[in-house]
């Protein structure tokens, strides 16, 4: 019982989360002075590149699509419409190619990136500082040192080091893209053996500072735990080391797992220009490129979507939470 | 005062901090070449005199002038957006902590929602909104962006201060609201809002180089990521240029390093829980692998629940 109205309460503040998250997504750019389409249109001509003629149809069609015409809580509904059709819009920059076809081809590759250096940076951090913070004497104050560092070194200056160093200098793997000249992406055992070189870099530069960031706060919430009355009283009840490690442990990871739930948000933005430092072809090239053009319905869209799977990443922390803590399903509500 | 144990991480990071901020201050009055001027050729080597001391960057500019210069705008930029993120995360958790009621519904709701909205979305759609970027904007933005995990970590703990008695009593005597906060409450969570401020700063540092990685850095000025973007588009890594592209790499992991780690070590000095004292090791000495029940007495300033509950926020959230 506790568990569905905690549950259900988690997914309301989704939804609200995600109606801000569209309204911001809509309106912010839109703060812009004047009509979005003007500026657009003449940044577009300045840029070069786009004709005449192609500049009219662009107009028209982002009038049209819009409905710039309209007021803009309307506009805001026609787009909301939009968005539920799964229609993302057109593209500027690459005009005919809707933004869905380009969405959809960089997509896969950030997930492909980020979801296994999330989940194993997360386990592999935990495991670290909780063993830091156990073991303490040398192998704490070496592992605690090392995190703190790997952490505090931002995702792309790791990438930029380690795309030096074994990239350009060793020359052992790739230094850009994500396979190799004339593969085409398919599911064969040639093209990923091929891509999963490409795939170790930008994997690695993200791994190593995520598994720093988790161990530092596993550290400090074990050690905090182990200061604990629970503790103490056990230790006076004469219960083995081992089993109060157990209790010490289970205490100690449910911050954590809300803690992935703040990182991700983090994680996604350095993997965004992770991206850009290896050419890897997922959503931060492709907001990088649309930025560069000033492609709006492309950083829209690609902004939505990162917004998108940062909420819905929340939700499965908290649904993961109410599972495994006990004080949420016996309490009515859990923390807000 | 001399119950305040400084720890050797304590100097070593405030030695990194002074290093950075003498880089980032002094530095332009030592190197007095004009970072937009051009003096040499693409990529030139580095050289023995004092403005070619690490080469040219790919406009033929002094690398060690832009560095300087550089690490001013984003220390700049860092102090500005940290002290607008921390002064709305204060004042809001602040409010929302000791008031309780409907107004801490509104308020936790808001930085809830806050929190789940990825802040590189944010900050990214701002900033493609604005035509003239400055770094003063640009702090803006960042700093208008990344307060609400110290709001919801502060108001944690004014939650818990509010329940002491030293409130009540406050509120006896007459104290008026305002005083109550200022006097009673914000005292007890100076020590957190020092270490959080010292994160927004780090934070919004980083945030300001990955902004300008993407190509929304600020227009007219040069810094850390303004310097690093050039560097990733004149393939100077790929080139082996090495002087263009680490010393903004290193100067940006250098601030970020030394300010985390001064966090952590102001950690351990206002917050005995996390320290192991000689106690500590006393109890592992004698065959114990764990700390023993070091410090659980010792008056912790506040409820180390805060930290607790957000376990080194910045360092994993924020936009790097």
């Amino acid at each position: 019982m506790g568990l569905t109205r905690y549950l259900g309460r988690r997914f309301l503040w989704f939804l609200g989360t995600l109606v801000v998250a569209l309204l911001l997504n809509f309106f912010l750019p839109r703060l812009i002075p004047g009509n979005p389409v003007d500026s657009i249109v003449s940044n577009l001509a300045r840029g070069g590149g786009v004709g005449g003629e192609d500049l009219r149809i662009i107009y028209e069609n982002y009038n049209r699509e819009f409905g710039l015409d309209k007021p803009l809580w309307q506009q805001f509904f026609v787009y909301l419409g939009q968005l539920a059709q799964g229609n993302l819009g057109t593209s500027f920059a690459q005009y005919p190619a809707s933004v869905n076809t380009l969405v959809g081809d960089s997509l896969p590759w950030s997930i492909v990136l980020q979801v296994p250096a999330i989940l194993i940076g997360w386990i592999v951090g935990n495991i670290l500082g909780a063993m830091a913070a156990f073991r303490g004497g040398w192998f704490d104050r070496g592992a605690f040192v090392t995190s703190l560092f790997a952490t505090s070194i931002p995702y792309y200056c790791l990438a930029i080091l380690l795309l030096f160093i074994c990239g350009v200098q060793l020359g052992v793997l790739p230094i850009g893209g994500a396979y190799s000249f004339g593969l085409t992406p398919e599911f064969s055992a040639a093209f990923f053996g091929d891509a999963i070189t490409y795939f170790w870099l930008p994997f690695w530069s993200l791994v190593v500072v995520f598994i720093g960031g988790q161990a530092v706060g596993m550290r400090s919430m074990a050690i905090y735990e182990l200061g604990a009355d629970y503790v103490n009283y056990g230790r006076g009840l004469g219960l083995t080391d081992n089993r109060i490690t157990g209790y010490v442990f289970r205490n100690a990871m449910l911050p954590q797992i809300t803690g992935l739930a703040l990182s991700i948000s983090g994680l996604v933005g350095g993997a965004l220009v992770t991206e850009l430092v290896f050419s890897y072809p997922g959503v931060g090239t492709l907001l990088f490129n649309a930025i560069s053009t000033v492609d709006y319905p492309v950083i829209q869209a690609v902004t939505l979507i990162i917004t998108l799977a940062v909420l819905l990443a929340n939700f499965a922390v908290d649904i993961v939470n109410g599972l495994i803590d006990p004080r949420i399903r016996a309490a009515r509500s859990g923390e807000r | 005062m001399k119950s305040i144990n400084l720890t050797p991480r304590f100097w070593f990071a405030a030695v990194l901090v002074l290093l950075t901020l003498f880089i980032g201050l002094i530095g332009p009055f030592i190197v007095r070449t004009d970072p937009d001027t051009v003096i040499g050729g693409l990529y030139d080597r580095p050289s023995g005199s004092l403005p070619l001391l690490l080469g040219t960057d790919n406009e033929g500019q002094s690398v060690l002038a832009n560095l300087v210069y550089g690490t001013r705008t984003s220390l700049l930029v860092g102090l500005v957006a940290g002290l607008i993120a921390s002064a709305i995360g204060l004042v809001l958790g602040l409010i929302a902590g000791y008031q309780g009621g409907w107004l801490d519904d509104v308020i936790s709701g808001l930085t809830n929602v806050a929190l789940a909205i990825p802040s590189i979305v944010l900050v990214i759609l701002l900033g493609i909104a604005l035509n003239d970027r400055s770094s003063l904007a640009l702090a803006f933005i960042i700093g208008i962006t990344s307060w609400p995990w110290m709001a919801r970590a502060v108001r944690a703990q004014s939650t818990s201060i509010r329940a002491r008695e030293h409130i009540d009593v406050a509120r006896l005597s007459g104290a008026s609201w305002a005083s109550i906060l200022t006097r009673d409450v914000l005292p007890y969570l100076l020590s957190y809002v020092v270490m959080a401020f010292v994160l927004q700063v780090s934070g919004a540092i980083l945030a300001e180089a990955a902004l300008s990685l993407l190509g929304l850095g600020p227009s007219g000025t040069t810094s850390l990521g303004v310097m690093l973007y050039w560097a990733l588009q004149w393939g100077s890594i790929r080139t082996g240029a090495i002087w263009a592209f680490l010393p903004p790499t290193v100067m940006l992991t250098l601030i970020a390093f030394s300010l985390l780690l001064l966090q952590s070590s102001l950690d351990e000095v206002f917050n005995p829980r996390l320290r192991r004292g000689k106690l500590a090791k006393r109890k592992t000495k004698g065959g114990q692998a764990l700390p023993g029940p070091v410090a659980t007495q010792a008056p912790t300033p506040i409820g180390t629940s805060g930290i607790a509950d957000n376990p080194v926020p910045a360092s994993t959230g924020g936009t790097r």
